[in-house]
């Protein structure tokens, strides 16, 4: 009993010696780590357009700065980045810069104090404010300043297969797309003709993000440029977001689209004829014969006024960094005209900045195909800012998955019942 | 116990009484760590392992779950105010978690029952077999050491709509399909667990096998007993045991389902129907920024596993004499 009661004792006293040296923690960044300069790290995507060219990158700055070398690795894997990041944070282990920092993650993040308000920075706000136009306001915290660079979109279109839509008899160059009427006669057409077991199947997962690539970039396209929340409010229940889940939902009734989580990519595949999706995947639809088209809306609106929702990836910077002076220097020359020319070149991604077809003509005119894209990028709508982005954009996912994928229930009802939680949740900011 | 007796049947010497002579004799280094110093010595590195990996997360876990606590860089100055028992409360009124823990309930009837009697059926005919043992044994096991990323793939092929089951089925396939159908969704995770961790469990019974003596099964031969009736009168209690440890292990690694709903389901779908108590803990305290809601589930799970666990071996695991 004796014995017991000791080792009991030392076992406590472990736990509590533990738990007390855990909560004694460290220093994120010492006071002068502003101002301070030297050696740094990065991470990036382990996406491999983006792994060559943030390789070029750090070697031409190193080549320039003997002083303040980058080390750059691809993200540590994790089911996401967001996850890894969150615990490198918190083990004050994060790198100076990550490319690749979600905006749907900035809130908390910056909650968790881990990253560098870089309005901080003497010529911070000036310039992410010129580089990015009026789409910065997007990516500025509820309170101010900007905790997040705007880097890179991949604005979500209508990506559709020439080949299967002439099996069909379809127009391959100038498909009736724009519409929801539009859409869902040409998807009856492709499924009539057997081309593909689906029109369209966009991932049925429940992961919070999925929703901007089904209803956040139709609903964009259908309120005029509306995210799912604006000022405090939710807005996705209105006239509006009822009438694009009663699209999808017709999709999904009739078996255009396809309730089961599918293997790969569907339209790399052939499972389907059509996908909603960003240019980032261009890379991995090889010679398929393709073409894009802007989301579709009730009314048809035109291209050059559609919105969609912009798959933003930006840079982060983190306040474990030590040398955050150097920090800063790097994510400007790496966000400078011409590496962010190197960016659209190697990868297809358009840069967050102002007036891309102007900027880049010669890459525009040696891929046409692209040129939507790049011109897309100036109207896209992101997800809602704060810390709290994650539970609507899931709340929103959960509603969607029931409502329209399922088409269990009152979808009007789901959708009410979801905005109200959605409208406490951004009132707590 | 025999002290006490001494103790009490003499009515000279109590056994508060002897140890406190016993203790002012000692020396000092026997006082604190007891008759054994060595044995002390020896346990340290496994009690600084437990405290470590087992008593700190769980103590700093109810810590967390009391508080509406999240994870902050460190040196950074942030709030995180006592909330009593509200995580609890807010944790216990979610449908999504109430859901989630009726969900890993049905799991655990279809799964921990149907891992005792397959593995302790599969293990007593493989511990018969001459030919191929080795192969049998290795094909068993290896599901429980492929990755599940890589079966789970085999399983959305078999099981999907269009897959190998349902061609096999025809007219008698389920629809909506096995994984995408609300009622049918967790017994198939369920079946795919017990398929994939069933080589281990029958390790764990072939080894128990070998302490059943074989003069039993001879008795029982000599007696009139069958090969059914020796396996329910010889074979089934000589491994009450390991009987124990399986329903025990299966039940822990059963409410710790996350992996096969994030995979199979599409992250516990449909609506939820599929959902594990560690998958919303996931959610909510790595995805969502509320590491206090989720410790609070954590800790709601750790006392039903361990009651369940309990409960199994008081009624199965029998009476030692």
């Amino acid at each position: 009993m004796q014995r017991r009661t000791r080792i009991a004792a030392t076992a406590s006293a472990a736990a509590v010696l533990l738990a007390l040296t855990a909560c004694g923690g460290g220093d994120a960044a010492n006071e002068d780590a502003s101002t301070a300069r030297g050696d740094i790290t990065i991470w990036y995507s382990n996406n491999e357009f983006e792994i060559e060219w943030a390789k070029a990158m750090v070697e031409a700055w190193n080549a320039e700065n003997a002083d303040e070398q980058i080390k750059g690795q691809e993200i540590p894997a994790g089911k996401t980045s967001e996850e890894v990041i969150g615990a490198a944070i918190t083990a004050g282990t994060a790198p100076c810069l990550v490319f690749n920092t979600a905006p749907s993650a900035v809130g908390q993040f910056q909650k968790q104090g881990g990253l560098v308000d870089l309005a901080s920075f003497e010529d911070g706000t000036s310039y992410i404010e010129e580089r990015s136009g009026d789409s910065a306001e997007q990516y500025q915290a509820p309170e101010g300043g900007y905790f997040q660079m705007p880097w890179k979109a991949n604005p979500v279109m209508i990506f559709y297969n020439k080949d299967m839509f002439a099996q069909a008899g379809l127009d391959p160059e100038n498909p009736a797309l724009s519409t929801f009427d539009d859409f869902l006669a040409t998807s009856r057409t492709l499924s009539a003709a057997g081309v593909a077991p689906f029109a369209i199947n966009p991932s049925t997962d429940s992961q919070f993000f999925q929703v901007g690539f089904d209803f956040l970039p139709t609903f964009a396209a259908e309120s005029g440029g509306m995210g799912l929340v604006e000022d405090g409010k939710a807005v996705f229940a209105d006239e509006e977001g009822i009438t694009v889940a009663n699209f999808w939902k017709t999709l999904y009734d009739e078996g255009l689209a396809g309730r089961e989580a599918v293997q790969g990519d569907a339209f790399a595949d052939g499972v389907a004829a059509m996908s909603i999706v960003g240019p980032w995947a261009v890379s991995v639809y090889g010679d398929m014969n393709w073409g894009s088209v802007p989301v579709p809306t009730s009314s048809g609106i035109a291209p050059e006024e559609t919105y969609t929702f912009s798959d933003a990836k930006n840079v982060g910077l983190y306040t474990a960094c030590k040398n955050q002076a150097t920090a800063w220097d790097v994510l400007k020359f790496a966000t400078s005209e011409e590496q962010d020319g190197q960016l659209l070149e190697l990868t297809g991604q358009m840069p967050l900045r102002t007036n891309l077809p102007d900027t880049y003509p010669d890459y525009f005119e040696a891929n046409p195909a692209y040129t939507q894209f790049g011109d897309q990028a100036s109207r896209m709508v992101e997800v809602p800012p704060g810390s709290n982005t994650v539970e609507i954009m899931q709340i929103v996912r959960d509603t969607y998955s029931k409502a329209v994928i399922s088409g269990e229930g009152d979808l009007e009802e789901q959708f009410k019942a979801a905005a109200e939680k959605v409208d406490a949740l951004a009132e707590e900011g | 116990m025999s002290s006490e007796t001494v103790g009490r049947s003499t009515g000279v010497v109590t056994p508060g009484g002897a140890a406190g002579q016993g203790s002012r004799k000692r020396p000092v280094l026997q006082r604190i760590f007891g008759k054994n110093p060595l044995g002390v010595l020896l346990s340290t590195p496994y009690l600084i392992f437990l405290a470590v990996v087992f008593a700190y997360p769980l103590i700093f876990a109810v810590y967390m779950s009391l508080h509406d606590y999240f994870f902050s860089a460190p040196g950074a100055v942030v709030e995180r105010p006592f909330v009593g028992l509200d995580n609890y409360v807010a944790a216990l009124t979610d449908p999504a978690v109430l859901r989630s823990f009726l969900n890993v309930g049905v799991f655990l009837i279809i799964n921990v029952p149907l891992t005792v009697v397959l593995s302790i059926v599969l293990a007593t005919a493989l511990d018969r077999v001459i030919h191929f043992r080795t192969f049998l044994r290795v094909s068993f096991y290896v599901p429980y050491v492929t990755a599940s990323v890589a079966v789970v793939a085999v399983w959305l092929f078999m099981f999907s709509g269009s897959g190998l089951v349902n061609t096999v089925l025809g007219p008698l396939a389920p629809d909506p399909s096995w994984l995408i159908n609300p009622l049918l969704a967790m017994p198939t995770i369920a079946l795919f667990v017990t398929w994939k961790q069933l080589g281990f469990f029958i390790l764990l019974y072939l080894a128990a096998l070998q302490n059943v003596p074989k003069e039993l099964y001879e008795s029982a031969s000599a007696d009139g007993a069958g090969a059914i009736r020796s396996f329910f009168s010889v074979t089934v209690p000589g491994v009450r045991p390991a009987t124990v440890l399986v329903l025990i292990l299966a039940t822990i690694t059963g409410a710790n389902l996350f992996t096969e709903p994030y995979l199979l389901t599409g992250g516990g779908g449909p609506n939820g129907a599929s959902t594990s108590p560690v998958f919303i803990m996931y959610q909510q305290g790595i995805e969502q920024g509320k590491p206090g809601f989720a410790a609070a589930i954590g800790v709601v799970l750790v006392i039903v596993v361990l009651i369940i666990a309990l409960l199994q071996n008081r009624f199965a695991g029998g009476k030692e004499d």
